[in-house]
């Protein structure tokens, strides 16, 4: 999982920092939330009833796998919403006892 | 007066049934969830990202960015990006009404709006179908859109070593990208066999010199396969995912051509992703909420001019049948142009007429090579999960299924939870419905169509806000 290098579509990074669960990420402007975490290493953010990790299945807003809460705003599909500087990224589950 | 269309949708179906209205003289308001036009066929990069060469990832780019242009530029075009269609009603049995949220993608805040159009033209498209198998529910399976959205919306590749499985001609670009990208590919994997493959491409072999544009494009994937040594094999699928929290693991194996598993042949290869898709599934939730006729429970129905069986409904592009964006783009064409009240016998109509029917054809082909094999469930087993946001497993819904007392769509969905989830049965809904099929029931029927806040549906919406359209006209 990473950005394609040297890109042939000729992109230019303008860096951007948002915070998942407190840790600070890296990303670049443009990238939705769930490219954020991608890119970064992180393959799964969320978790199922049963306690299953889960991140990105569709990647067009359908599944709904990829939901976090940003800026205290709970149940945005990762995959839909645009970064911006400074976000705060928490992670949901919906395994019982986990109050995410 | 000017006639109002309002175009739910902005990929190749809805960018060009606004042509098509702004052609016949109408004033349009076209609507997308997503920020830039282009749907997923014509996935932008994000404007942040300044590409200098964006049209290196499409095909087809050049016609898509004179369409793009001319309509969002046009005058009598109000373009709404970021704007959610979360329901349609018919409050008076006239054209429906159209209920809108705009602003950032699940927001908090964003504004609602209600917009009654003289005519609508619903493009929503569609989104990968796949098919369960054990595993599938493992972080790094990701629909073969997924990967494409990614690669070619954010320039981010899904993984270092990955396999590509399912059915269809939509394998082949995804490899394309993912090799354009550096990705190593092990693979393609076309579930049917060989000869059900070329029976479908090989019908009617006189239509195909008319179609040699689309056939000529997935030569070239099939070229670039070939010279990358990637292998495209037939007559063999993903049956099992495997790993410790995340993809490690890809079980193949060959099958017959109802794809049912041949004994003995599974293979096991190591891969960090596993992009999957088995065809399409029409976003149908808008043309049934607003009333439209169903075709075969698949698809909106629609008559020789995309008109849908509801009065001032028009229907373009994936949800009037899996055709690819060249059908889609004619479709909308004639849908906007009929919206927009031209005469149906004028020139440009029989024309469009015409190119929409030869680019039907080529998805009749494409539907014939690529069909869903009937033994596919012969993948599943007691624990696999069906319904990934409920986690309900197949052992659970053949017992809901096989019980009379709870044999209803409804009590299969209230005793077994799939369905009830966040993705509201879109990802399982039509596989549910083909494993149970007494259980009846729309897995399409969703009256709200996309999430809304209670804090938004407590605002009272603008109605019909004019906007940009007055400002571009005085601009003359």
């Amino acid at each position: 999982m990473r950005l394609v290098d040297d890109d042939p579509a000729g992109r230019r990074d303008v860096p951007l920092r948002i915070t998942v669960d407190g840790e600070p990420v890296a990303g670049i402007t443009g990238q939705t939330i769930a490219g954020v975490l991608l890119a970064s290493g992180h393959r799964a953010w969320r978790t199922g009833p049963s306690g299953a990790p889960r991140g990105v299945f569709c990647g067009i807003g359908v599944c709904f796998d990829c939901l976090v809460t940003v800026n205290g705003v709970r149940d945005v599909r990762a995959c839909a919403r645009r970064a911006h500087e400074g976000d705060t990224v928490t992670t949901q589950s919906r395994a019982q006892g986990d109050l995410r | 007066m000017t006639r109002r269309v309002v175009v739910v949708g902005a990929g190749p179906a809805g960018l060009g049934a606004a042509a098509g209205a702004l052609r016949a003289g109408a004033a349009v308001t076209l609507l997308d969830a997503a920020e830039n036009p282009g749907g997923q066929y014509h996935r932008m990069l994000p404007g942040a990202f300044a590409a200098a060469d964006p049209g290196r990832l499409h095909h087809g780019w050049r016609g898509f960015e004179r369409l793009r242009d001319h309509v969002l530029g046009h005058a009598r075009c109000d373009w709404w990006p970021e704007s959610a269609v979360w329901a349609v009603e018919r409050p008076d049995r006239g054209v429906p009404h159209v209920h809108v949220l705009r602003g950032e993608a699940d927001g908090a805040g964003r504004a609602r709006h209600v917009l009654v159009p003289d005519a609508l033209v619903l493009a929503p498209g569609a989104h990968d179908r796949v098919l369960p198998f054990p595993g599938w529910e493992l972080p790094g399976v990701h629909t073969a859109g997924a990967a494409q959205a990614l690669v070619k919306g954010e320039r981010l590749v899904i993984g270092d070593s990955v396999l590509i499985a399912g059915t269809g001609p939509f394998l082949l670009p995804v490899a394309a990208s993912l090799l354009d990208a550096g990705a190593a590919v092990h693979g393609v994997l076309e579930a049917n066999t060989a000869s059900t493959v070329a029976r479908g491409w090989g019908r009617r072999p006189w239509e195909l010199p008319a179609e040699s544009g689309k056939a000529g494009e997935l030569a070239g994937y099939l070229g670039l396969l070939a010279r990358r040594r990637v292998p495209y094999r037939t007559g063999r699928a993903v049956v099992e995912a495997r790993g410790d929290g995340r993809v490690e693991e890809a079980v193949t194996a060959r099958l017959r051509p109802d794809w049912s598993v041949v004994p003995g042949t599974e293979r096991t290869i190591a891969v960090d992703a596993l992009c999957v898709t088995h065809g399409f599934s029409p976003r149908l939730e808008l043309p049934v909420a607003a009333g439209c006729a169903l075709r075969d429970g698949a698809f909106t129905e629609v008559d020789a001019d995309q008109r849908t069986s509801v009065p001032g409904v028009h229907a373009a592009g994936e949800i009037t049948g899996i055709a690819g964006a060249q059908a889609a783009r004619t479709e909308g064409l004639l849908a906007g142009w009929i919206a927009g009240g031209g005469a149906p016998d004028a020139p440009e109509a029989v024309r469009t007429r015409r190119s929409r029917d030869r680019a039907r054809a080529f998805a009749a082909r494409l539907a014939a090579a690529h069909p869903i094999g009937a033994a596919w469930p012969g993948w599943l087993r007691p624990e696999t999960v069906v319904c990934r946001c409920e986690e309900t497993t197949y052992g659970a819904l053949l017992s809901a299924g096989g019980d009379p007392s709870r044999n209803s769509a409804h009590a299969v969905r209230l005793g077994t939870r799939a369905g009830l989830g966040p993705c509201q049965g879109r990802i399982c809904g039509p596989t549910v419905a083909e494993l149970l099929p007494d259980a009846g029931g729309n897995p399409h029927h969703r009256p709200v169509a996309q999430p809304i806040r209670l804090g938004e549906l407590a605002q009272p919406p603008v109605e019909n806000p004019i906007e940009n359209t007055d400002r571009k006209e005085s601009a003359r």
